[in-house]
């Protein structure tokens, strides 16, 4: 019976179309009631903690559509812990975790083993089932058992689904879950050995490149089969105005599709490879200016539903090697706010465009509780202040892996707290 | 004078008058390995690492012999395998290194931009001695060396480079090298082995052989890079051979005193045909002698100076 | 502030003279090399090799001697200093080479030249001739043949100008700057 309310904030809640003063009543881990400030001349009484907002803003907590948690299997890289506690930092109250762990969350046993870690984390864990077994896109997994063990989505991310009969089969099986397949589009032997985009910087640096194509043929396939097929299609981390162009046009057909695109592929561009720093390094690669100014575009039109971190941390023995060597992926959660919230600083989006895309849509999108901070809603909520500006210290990150192309960068917008059905799970000085 | 820099990594971040340094530099050097005595005492007492992660006898030779006459130690380090295999980081290679004390580490690899991480980590002076299809300095400085004692000069002449300019560091190296000094730069090669924006570096590329030889004063062949090349870009050595191969009919078109380069080895047949390699035009061998003097210049100009201003941008 | 110690005329009479003194010494010219060492001691060489053949009607070997890669100063200096011109004419073995320097001053450059010299073969002697002795040694050098010895202090500078590089045919000692 926990009481809590949050004061004299600047509530941005884009579901219920709210952007100003606002004082937020919790009771028993949910919204009990918002009253607008100014006329808010109800007694607080005792026995209610009370959170002073006041310059402060108050979103709804937000939700990572895309992270890669490596538990089990690669805890030297991060765990269920160390990356619920990153994602409690950086304002998730809830984390989507791939399927790509050792060994792969394709039967129950291993959701159920995640979900287990997961109890009592700092954010809630919503596990993401494989599509195939093994991830090796040859037989289909239970998706009936891995819903009901707890899973949220379909995926075989770190890998496509390469064989596009299994991949239909997959989104039309998927309708008996009823929840969406999440494609990590690219062709295979488009993106052969590249390492990065496809371009001058690519030519310059002597770096074989990923075209275009690799990520834009492999979505014109996935969307094909899912307007053959009427399953839920979700494209993960979205790269290229190809396909963003694709995914507009499939959604004013009516195909059931929702996207996806990361903080970095929306703030920086295969320049950021130069001088060869491997935390410019993943897959899909950082792309031309023309494909980050689509993605936005995208963004603010609402063809890219949800910006998801795709966080994928990785030790030094995997990035403090050669370039092509390098294993691909960035940690993300503890910056994703704060980089998203630059750009809207810079006037790429509103507020409310980006807390739209990074907690109305992905609640949307998988079905997750909340998103808003509606009456009766999960009393799941970020409290920041866009005023204060952090550096990014790799010894204060609460991830194992320090993989971030912004260490030692001061990026502005601080995540202060973080609630969990109504208990402070982050708080910040 | 001195170069600006602790290492020297490319040809690209160099400006004019440094190029012309080391070349100016290297012209001296030519004369001590024409002595009896083919040693100077200049280097005496500093230890040079040459690090091959990629087999190559003839360029770390040339490195050993440039480092051996100007007096310094050389050891070789041969790597089979890269960092991932060993399970060693980047970090911790060069601070292994470094615990031998090096005054210059030599760096070749397979992979693009390993000098310049390994640089980032080492307090020494480090020498790219190729790194994938980046650059390959000293190479491009032979081969500008070459030219320039052959004409007498680089500015207004023009050079056209043959063959897989995708994967190969010569060819940007020379690019970057002949531009900053005055030539014009055409490369040529199929459609499948002419890397995207290439032009952006500063030279003009065509597909067609007979338009990359016409009016050209110097014809530097590349050798099909079958070693590094993942898949096949070309249907076959046979049909590369017919289209972009120089042999004397196709020189026969070119101007009458044409010069001819090749990084070598040479796969004769292939790029060249053997009468051309031997002939009067060819300057392979001189690109090999040009080679140790650059090399000693490189050497002299990275080593000789004081070491206290080389520490800043060390990373711990 | 600056001196004119030697000038056109002086300089003149004094490469004359070692000319001779250089004739008398050896007995004739046989078996002599001139090396200057560059920049100005070349082109005194070149002089020298002018007065001695229309004193002896004899042209002398004469060639360059770089010292340059055999200092011991050069893991001290922040610069490094530029390669100069090494053209040994003849071979050195059994020969009398004669040293040409503008200026003599710690020996250090001298010492540097002699090493380079050995290490194209063994004359049989080698001697320095020198426009100028500004004394201040550093190591047991001596010039056998001198054309002005001109004490000074550390903290002046010697500068020897000649017309092939300079413009003008002059030795002059500067003294540092009041504002120093």
């Amino acid at each position: 019976m926990n009481r809590l309310v949050i004061k004299g904030g600047r509530v941005v809640d884009p579901a219920q179309n709210l952007d100003g003063l606002y004082n937020v009543y919790v009771m028993s881990g949910r919204v009990a009631s918002i009253k607008k400030a100014e006329a808010d001349t109800s007694e607080v009484g005792s026995g209610v903690d009370i959170i002073d907002a006041t310059g402060l803003t108050v979103i709804p907590g937000l939700i990572d559509a895309h992270a890669h948690l490596r538990e089990p299997g690669y805890e030297y890289k991060e765990d269920i812990r160390t990356g619920t506690l990153a994602a409690a930092a950086g304002g998730f109250t809830a984390v989507m975790c791939m399927a790509n762990t050792k060994p792969v969350n394709d039967n129950e046993s291993i959701t159920r083993y995640i979900l287990n870690r997961a109890e009592g984390a700092m954010s809630r864990v919503y596990p993401v089932g494989a599509v195939s077994m093994g991830l090796k896109g040859e037989r289909l997994t239970e998706m009936a058992e891995l819903k009901a063990a707890g899973c949220v989505a379909f995926s075989d991310d770190g890998v496509p689904v390469a064989n596009s009969g299994l991949m239909r089969r997959a989104l039309e099986y998927s309708k008996v879950a009823n929840l969406p397949v999440i494609s990590h589009a690219e062709e295979h032997e488009l993106v052969g050995a590249g390492v990065m985009n496809e371009g001058d910087v690519s030519t310059r640096l002597g770096l074989k490149g990923i075209p275009n194509a690799a990520e834009d043929t492999m979505v014109a396939r996935d969307l094909s089969l899912a307007e053959l097929t009427g399953g839920r299609l979700h494209i993960a981390h979205v790269s290229t105005r190809g396909a963003v162009e694709l995914i507009r046009n499939a959604k004013a057909r009516g195909v059931r599709v929702t996207a996806e695109a990361t903080p970095h592929h929306l703030a920086l561009t295969d320049e950021a490879v130069e001088g060869y720093d491997t935390n410019a390094k993943m897959n899909p690669p950082l792309r031309s200016k023309e494909d980050v100014d689509a993605l936005r575009a995208g963004v603010k039109d609402g063809t890219i539903d949800c910006i998801a971190t795709d966080h994928a941390p990785h030790s030094s023995m995997e990035k403090d090697i050669e370039f092509d060597k390098a294993s691909n992926g960035i940690i993300g959660l503890e910056t994703a706010f704060s980089v998203i919230y630059g750009l809207v600083e810079n006037g790429v989006f509103t507020l409310s465009e980006a807390v739209r895309a990074m907690s109305t849509n992905p609640a949307k999108a998988f079905g997750i509780e909340g998103g808003r901070l509606s009456v009766g809603s999960p009393a799941n909520m970020a409290i920041v202040d866009l005023g204060r500006s952090w550096t990014v210290d790799p010894r204060q990150l609460n991830s194992k892996s320090k993989n971030s192309p912004w260490l030692g960068r001061v990026l502005l917008g601080v995540v202060v707290k973080t609630v969990l059905a109504g208990n402070i799970v982050y708080s910040r000085a | 004078m001195r170069l600006k820099r602790k290492d020297l990594l490319g040809i690209a971040e160099l400006e004019r008058d440094e190029l012309e340094l080391l070349l100016s530099t290297a012209e001296s050097f030519k004369e001590v390995s024409e002595r009896e005595i083919k040693k100077v005492p200049t280097l005496r007492g500093r230890t040079i690492i040459n690090l091959f992660y990629e087999a190559s006898t003839r360029t770390r030779t040339s490195f050993e012999i440039a480092a051996k006459r100007m007096s310094a130690d050389c050891i070789n380090i041969s790597v089979s395998t890269s960092s991932v295999v060993k399970g060693e980081t980047l970090r911790d290679t060069a601070k292994n290194l470094e615990a031998m004390r090096p005054d210059c580490i030599v760096v070749r690899h397979s992979c693009s931009g390993t000098p310049a991480m390994l640089s980032r980590y080492l307090a020494c002076p480090v020498v790219n001695a190729g790194d994938g299809a980046h650059e390959h300095p000293s190479q491009a400085l032979l081969d500008m060396l070459t030219v320039k004692e052959r004409l007498g000069g680089i500015d207004g002449i023009k050079i056209s480079i043959i063959g897989d300019i995708t994967h190969s560091r010569v060819a940007r190296s020379n690019i970057y090298g002949f531009t900053k000094m005055g030539a014009e730069v055409t490369v040529a090669g199929p459609p499948t082995m002419l890397p995207p924006g290439i032009e952006k570096l500063g030279c003009r590329a065509t597909t067609s052989m007979e338009d990359a030889i016409r009016g050209a004063d110097v014809l530097m062949m590349l050798r099909i890079q079958s070693e590094r090349q993942a898949e096949p870009l070309f249907p076959s050595v046979r049909e590369y051979s017919r289209l972009y191969g120089l042999d004397e009919a196709r020189l026969r078109a070119a101007k009458k005193d044409v010069l001819i380069l090749h990084p070598g080895p040479i796969n004769r047949g292939v790029e060249i045909s053997p009468e051309v390699a031997d002939g009067p035009y060819s300057l392979i061998l001189d690109q090999v002698t040009n080679g140790v003097a650059v090399r000693m210049a490189i050497f002299y100009l990275l080593l000789g100076g004081a070491k206290e201003g080389l520490q800043e941008g060390v990373k711990a | 502030m600056k001196k004119i110690v030697l000038d056109e005329k002086a300089i003149d009479r004094a490469l004359a003279r070692i000319a001779h003194e250089i004739l008398e010494r050896n007995k004739g010219s046989e078996k002599l090399v001139i090396l200057g060492i560059p920049t100005r001691g070349y082109h005194l060489a070149l002089r020298l090799r002018k007065e001695i053949e229309e004193i002896e009607g004899v042209q002398l070997p004469t060639g360059a001697v770089d010292a340059t890669l055999y200092r011991d100063d050069l893991g001290i200096k922040k610069d490094q200093p530029s390669l100069k011109r090494m053209e040994i004419p003849i071979s050195i073995d059994g020969r009398k080479i004669i040293m040409v320097d503008d200026v003599l001053f710690t020996g250090r450059t001298i010492r540097a030249a002699m090493n380079a010299l050995m290490d194209f073969g063994r004359p049989l002697a080698i001697q320095l001739a020198v426009l100028v002795d500004r004394g201040h040694r550093e190591l047991p050098i001596k010039a056998d043949y001198v054309g002005k010895n001109i004490p000074t202090s550390l903290k002046e500078g010697v500068k020897v100008h000649l017309i092939e590089t300079d413009g003008m045919n002059e030795v002059i000692v500067e003294a540092p700057d009041a504002k120093g």
